[in-house]
């Protein structure tokens, strides 16, 4: 379940990267689809979260260690939004590089998650 | 943007496209806009990364490789600095991020050769343990883009 989820959710997060990789080199500000893709991936993150919390609490351990597991979770689910924030405040083609560059940093940390709870 | 009338202006509005600091007065000193803003981004998650790596360890175990964590807090430390200048903007913060950025490129380096050359002073990896690999390499490419990006912003 874990390892299914954090697939898709890394999935959707190069594909984000990718679409607004793509509105920078088209020199485009991030736009509501952007934002709506956003949440998307947002929502695909909180539900890892809380998945893993149940996890958690229902007596599994990840490989690595909790406490870096859940740092790691708050971290994949705060990532996107983040960097959604920061790119609705710059109307230029950078912040659909900051958007562009949260979503490489939750696919990044997506792989870590799957090793700390696998390894 | 209105539409440019010269050539001189139109050169003019592509700079700004490209640097995004066309905005207002004095925003040659608004650090965190434009291309400063992916700075500002990347710099606040690698004082994150760091600063919560460091923590997490220190606290677990401490013994184990006390020197790589207090390198792993250095540069969390640094990060935070270098952050916080780019949002405050201005003159000061400009010249004392490049000195940051400096100090960080130098810490890059060192630590990075130090690691390669010694590896036994090291049983855990820092956020600059082999120039940064371990996080693609981010550690040592940033800091040489926010150099450029405040010397272009001096003028």
């Amino acid at each position: 379940m874990i390892g299914a989820l954090t697939l898709a959710a890394g999935l959707a997060a190069l594909a984000l990267a990718a679409w607004c990789g793509f509105a920078f080199s088209r020199d485009q500000p991030t736009k509501d689809w952007h934002f709506i893709g956003m949440a998307v991936v947002t929502v695909l993150a909180l539900l890892q979260l809380v998945i893993g919390v149940v996890r958690l609490a229902g007596g599994d351990k990840p490989g690595q260690g909790t406490a870096i597991f859940v740092a790691y979770l708050l971290g994949a689910a705060a990532a996107v939004p983040a960097a959604g924030f920061m790119s609705l405040a710059e109307r230029t083609r950078w912040g659909s590089a900051t958007a562009a560059a949260g979503a490489v940093i939750l696919a990044v940390l997506e792989v870590r998650l799957y090793d700390i709870w696998g390894g | 943007m209105p539409e440019p009338t010269t050539q001189d202006e139109a050169q003019d509005g592509a700079q700004e496209e490209r640097t995004g600091r066309g905005r207002g007065a004095g925003a040659g000193f608004d650090l965190g806009q434009g291309p400063g803003r992916l700075l500002v981004w990347l710099y606040g998650v690698f004082t994150v990364a760091a600063a919560s790596r460091s923590i997490v360890q220190m606290i677990v175990d401490f013994d184990r490789a006390p020197l790589a964590y207090v390198l792993s807090a250095a540069a969390a430390l640094v990060y935070a600095f270098i952050t916080y200048s780019l949002v405050r903007g201005g003159e000061q913060a400009r010249s004392a991020a490049l000195v940051c950025c400096a100090v960080e490129l130098a810490g890059v380096v060192v630590v990075g050769t130090w690691t390669l050359v010694e590896p036994s002073a090291f049983p855990d990896a820092t956020v600059w343990s082999d120039y940064g690999m371990d996080y693609l390499f981010i550690p040592v490419i940033l800091p040489v883009t926010a150099m450029a990006w405040l010397r272009r912003a001096e003028r």
